[in-house]
C-alpha cells in the first residue's frame, strides 16, 4: 500500500507554514497515521517525493492505542488521533492531508501548545473540595466523564472556541461532568458550567461524534444542564 | 533545598506530589508530557486490596501472602507488608476522591485477579488506570492553584546534579525550546518502565523511553533485579507496538486453549493447574503458553475464549474492552476466540531502593514502575497501579522527613554549550540493541543465548550519552540474567531450571566506566509485623 502524505509544516510558530508531500509505503493493512510518521522519522534516509532530504517531523504521541489523546491533529480536515486514522480508510486517490490542530498556537510542524485547555481546567478549580464517594446512581456518567483523553479534537471542531477565550469547550464541560456528579456540593462547579460551557456554547453540537475515546458527550451535557442551569438534582434528569 | 523535584507525572508521580502537597512541601512536577497521556492511563484490569467486600473471608495477610509468592519470595518482605497493609485505605482515598469504581451496597465490587485466591481487584471496567488518574490529576490541581504544585509538562531529565555524594538536583530540559536549568532540591523519579529498550514489542508507551533511569545509572545509581521482566499472557499486535488484553478478560471468564492436531481444543491451563487454572501468575501462564506451542500435538497459536461470558459482563464489566479488541482485530470477542501471545507488559527491576523508596544515592528517591520495589520475581495483576500510589507516597513521605527549606528560586533556562545533550538515541541503533536483548531476555533463556547478547552488545557502537546509558542498562539487563543461574518468576534458565535458594537474593547492577554484577541479602521480616497480620 503506498500513500501520499500532505503535512503541514512550519519551523515554528512565527514560521510560514508549507507543505511537505512524502510517499510512505507499507504492507500494513492497518498502519495509520502515527505509523507513518514513525516510520518517515526513523529513516535518516528520508526524502520527499521530490527526492529532497528533510528534517523530522515534529509530533506528539505516546500510548498509540487511543487511551491517551497525545497525537490528535488534523487529517483529512476532520481532527483526530494519528494512531486512530488508518491511512487504507482515509486515502483518497492514494493522498492524505495532516495539520496540526488550528485551535492552538503551534509549537513546530505537527505539534501544538495545547496548555491553555489545561489553564481552563485550573480556572474552573476543577477538583473536589471535600472527598466523598461518587453515588452508585451517579457511577456510569462519572465513568463516562473521567474518560475524556483532554486531546482537544472537540475543540478543534467547535464554532465557539478559540485558545484564551472565555468559553472553555466540550474538553472542559467533560470532566467538570465529573465533579458535579461526584461533589457532595457541586454548585461551585456548577457555576463554572454555566459561565464557561452553558453560555458560550452556540448549540451546534459539532462536537458530537468526533471525540475519538466515544464519551456520550449527550449524556453529560443534559445531566451538567439539569444541575447548573434547570438546578435539577444531579442524576435525577437522565 | 527549595522544591523537591518530581520527574514523571503518571500515578506515582501523582501519588507523590500530592502527599508532598498535603505536608505543605512545594514541589515540581516534571514530564516529557501531561499526565493524560502517561502510561498509567493505559492500566486497566484493577487495583488490588483485601477490602473483602465480596465475602470471601480476605485478609490484609493473604494479600501479603499471594505478592510475596507471585514475586517468588524475592521482594522486600518489609515493603510489601506496608503495601498490603496499607492497600485499603489507598483504594478508599482514591474512591472518596471521586474516582467511580464499580460498587454495589456491600461496598466496592472485586473481581478476580491471576495468582490470587480470592477476589480483591477493584475496578472501572476495563479502564481502571484512566479513571484514577483522572481523579489524581483533579486533586493534584487543586495544589497547584495553591502554588504548591508547579508543572513543568513538556520538560525532561538530562542528568542529576550530584555534589558530596549527595544528589543535590536536577538538569532539565524544556523539550520544546531546548533551553535547560538546573534545579536544586531532591529528586523523586517516578519515570515509569524500560519500555524504550523495547521500541515497539511492549505493551507501554513510546514516552517511557528509559533515558531517564539510564542517565540515573550511567551515573552510578545502583539498579536491581533488572532480569525481572513481565511477558503479559495475553497481548495482539497493533501497528507500532503490542496491544494489552487486560487480565480482566481471564478473571471474568476468559479460557486459554490450543488446538491439538486431532482438532480439538485443549485447555493447557485448566489442566495442569485445576486450583487457579487461566490465572495462575503471569510469569507461569506465559510460559505454559511458549511451550505448549513448541509441543508437536499442537497447532499453530493459543487462543483467549470469551465467548462464554455472559452479555452482563460485557457490558457492564468489559465493554471498553469488547471495543478495543473490535477495533484492533476486526473479530467481535463475544463470539470469535482471538489469538494472543506474549508480550512485554512490566519491568519488575529498577532502580534499587529500600522499604522506605531511598535510592542508593542520598536525596534521589525513586517510585512507581522505575523502582525495583514490591514485586520481586512477577508482578500480580492489581499490584502496579497500588505499588506506584503506595511508592509514590511513601517515597514522598521519605523525601519529605529528609527535605530541609529553602528559598524557591525560579528556574532559569538557557542554551548549555558543548556536548549535545538530549541528541536522542538512533533509530538504528535502538533497534540493533532491542534484537539483541530480545534474543537474550526472550521467555525461556540460557547462558549460550546470554553469552551471545552480551558479546554482540558489546560490539554496538553508541555515539551520544542517550546511546550509551541504554546500552549500559541492557548490559545490565543482560548480566543480571546471566548471573541468577537458576530459574525463579519471570526469570526461567534452561539451563537451570530449577529455583536455588542461595539465589534468594537481590540482583544489583551499577556502572562505573563498565557493569558489574552483585547480589544483596533481602531483608528479614521484622516479626512485629508478621505478628500484627
Amino acid at each position: 500500500m503506498q500513500t501520499r502524505l500532505d503535512i503541514t509544516r512550519r519551523k515554528g510558530a512565527g514560521d510560514k507554514p508549507y507543505v511537505l508531500s512524502v510517499s510512505f509505503v507499507t504492507e500494513d493493512e492497518n498502519a495509520t497515521v502515527a505509523t507513518a510518521l514513525t516510520a518517515i522519522n526513523a529513516d535518516p534516509t528520508r526524502r520527499d517525493i521530490s527526492g529532497q532530504p528533510f528534517e523530522p517531523i515534529s509530533w506528539e504521541c505516546s500510548c498509540l492505542q487511543k487511551r491517551c489523546g497525545a497525537c490528535a491533529m488534523v487529517i483529512n480536515g476532520r481532527p483526530m488521533l494519528a494512531c486512530d486514522a488508518r491511512l487504507k480508510e482515509l486515502s483518497k486517490n492514494g493522498t492524505v492531508t495532516v495539520e496540526p490542530l488550528k485551535k492552538f498556537p503551534v509549537v513546530a510542524d505537527l505539534t501544538v501548545d495545547r496548555e491553555p485547555m489545561f489553564a481552563a481546567l485550573n480556572e474552573l478549580k476543577l477538583w473536589l473540595e471535600s472527598e466523598g464517594a461518587v453515588k452508585a446512581q451517579n457511577t456510569a456518567l462519572a465513568f463516562e466523564a473521567s474518560r475524556c483523553l483532554q486531546c482537544g479534537c472537540c475543540l478543534e471542531i467547535c464554532p465557539n472556541f478559540y485558545a484564551g477565550g472565555k468559553f472553555f469547550g466540550t474538553a472542559a464541560a467533560v470532566p467538570t461532568a465529573r465533579v458535579i456528579a461526584a461533589a457532595k456540593d457541586a454548585s461551585e462547579a456548577a457555576r463554572g458550567y454555566k459561565k464557561h460551557f452553558y453560555n458560550g456554547c452556540g448549540k451546534s453540537l459539532a462536537c458530537r461524534n468526533i471525540c475519538p475515546a466515544g464519551i456520550d458527550i449527550d449524556a453529560l451535557l443534559v445531566n451538567s444542564n439539569a444541575a447548573a442551569v434547570w438546578k435539577r438534582h444531579f442524576g435525577k434528569a437522565r | 533545598m527549595g522544591r523537591v523535584n518530581i520527574i514523571g507525572a503518571g500515578l506515582a508521580g501523582l501519588s507523590a506530589a500530592l502527599r508532598l502537597a498535603e505536608k505543605g512541601i512545594p514541589c515540581r512536577l516534571i514530564s516529557l508530557q501531561r499526565s493524560e497521556r502517561a502510561q498509567s492511563v493505559l492500566a486497566e484490569g484493577g487495583i488490588n486490596a483485601a477490602l473483602d467486600t465480596m465475602g470471601e473471608g480476605d485478609s490484609i495477610r493473604l494479600h501479603y501472602e499471594d505478592t510475596v509468592r507471585g514475586g517468588c519470595e524475592l521482594a522486600d518482605p518489609n515493603a510489601v507488608d506496608r503495601l498490603t497493609r496499607e492497600a485499603p485505605e489507598t483504594v478508599k482515598r482514591l474512591f472518596a476522591l471521586g474516582a467511580p469504581l464499580e460498587q454495589s451496597e456491600k461496598g466496592l465490587t472485586l473481581r478476580s485477579f491471576g495468582g490470587q485466591k480470592k477476589k480483591r481487584t477493584a475496578f472501572a471496567k476495563s479502564s481502571t488506570g484512566k479513571v484514577l488518574m483522572t481523579a489524581l490529576i483533579d486533586e493534584v490541581r487543586k495544589h497547584e492553584a495553591s502554588g504548591l504544585v508547579k508543572r513543568y509538562p513538556h520538560h525532561e531529565l538530562i542528568r542529576l546534579t550530584v555534589s558530596g555524594g549527595s544528589c543535590t538536583g536536577v538538569l532539565i530540559r524544556d523539550c520544546r525550546t531546548g533551553l535547560c536549568a538546573e534545579l536544586s532540591g531532591s529528586v523523586i523519579l517516578c519515570s515509569g518502565g524500560l519500555n524504550g529498550l523495547f521500541p515497539g514489542r511492549t505493551t507501554g508507551t513510546t514516552q517511557n523511553t528509559g533515558d531517564a533511569a539510564a542517565a540515573l545509572f550511567s551515573q552510578g545509581v545502583q539498579f536491581a533485579n533488572l532480569e525481572m521482566i513481565q511477558y503479559h499472557p495475553t497481548t495482539i499486535a497493533i501497528p507500532g507496538k503490542r496491544c494489552l488484553i487486560s487480565e480482566a478478560a481471564r478473571g471474568e471468564g476468559g479460557r486459554l486453549w490450543i488446538m491439538t492436531k486431532e482438532d480439538k481444543p485443549w485447555y493447557f491451563m485448566e489442566e495442569k493447574y485445576p486450583e487457579l487454572g487461566n490465572l495462575m501468575p503471569r510469569d507461569v501462564v506465559s510460559r505454559e503458553m511458549f511451550l505448549v506451542r513448541r509441543q508437536d500435538n499442537t497447532v499453530e497459536e493459543v487462543y483467549l475464549d470469551m465467548t462464554g461470558l455472559s452479555p452482563e459482563v460485557w457490558r457492564d464489566r468489559l465493554s471498553d474492552l469488547r471495543d478495543e479488541i473490535i477495533r484492533f482485530t476486526g473479530d467481535d470477542p463475544s463470539y470469535t476466540p482471538i489469538t494472543v501471545h506474549e508480550g512485554i507488559h512490566y519491568f519488575m527491576g529498577g532502580v534499587y531502593v529500600d522499604e522506605h523508596h531511598r535510592s542508593s544515592l542520598p536525596g534521589l528517591y525513586a517510585a512507581g514502575e522505575c523502582a525495583c520495589q514490591y514485586h520481586g520475581a512477577n508482578r500480580l495483576g492489581g499490584n502496579s497501579m497500588l505499588g506506584a500510589v503506595v511508592g509514590g507516597r511513601t517515597a514522598a513521605e521519605t523525601a519529605a522527613g529528609e527535605y530541609s527549606p529553602a528559598e524557591d528560586s525560579e528556574p532559569v533556562f538557557k542554551a548549555i554549550e558543548g556536548e549535545p545533550l538530549a541528541a536522542p538515541a538512533r533509530d538504528a541503533f535502538s533497534e540493533s540493541l532491542a534484537e539483541i536483548l530480545s534474543g537474550g531476555l526472550g521467555i525461556i533463556r540460557n547462558e549460550q543465548e546470554l553469552d551471545k547478547a552480551i558479546a554482540a552488545a558489546g560490539k554496538l557502537k553508541a555515539v551520544n550519552a542517550r546511546e550509551k546509558g541504554r546500552l549500559a542498562l541492557g548490559l545490565a539487563m543482560l548480566m543480571s540474567a546471566k548471573e541468577r543461574r537458576e530459574s525463579r518468576g519471570a526469570h526461567y534458565r534452561e539451563d537451570y531450571p530449577d529455583r536455588d535458594e542461595g539465589l534468594r537474593r537481590t540482583t544489583v547492577a551499577e556502572y562505573s566506566g563498565s557493569v558489574n554484577i552483585l547480589f544483596k541479602d533481602i531483608p528479614e521480616r521484622r516479626a512485629q509485623d508478621a505478628d500484627k497480620t
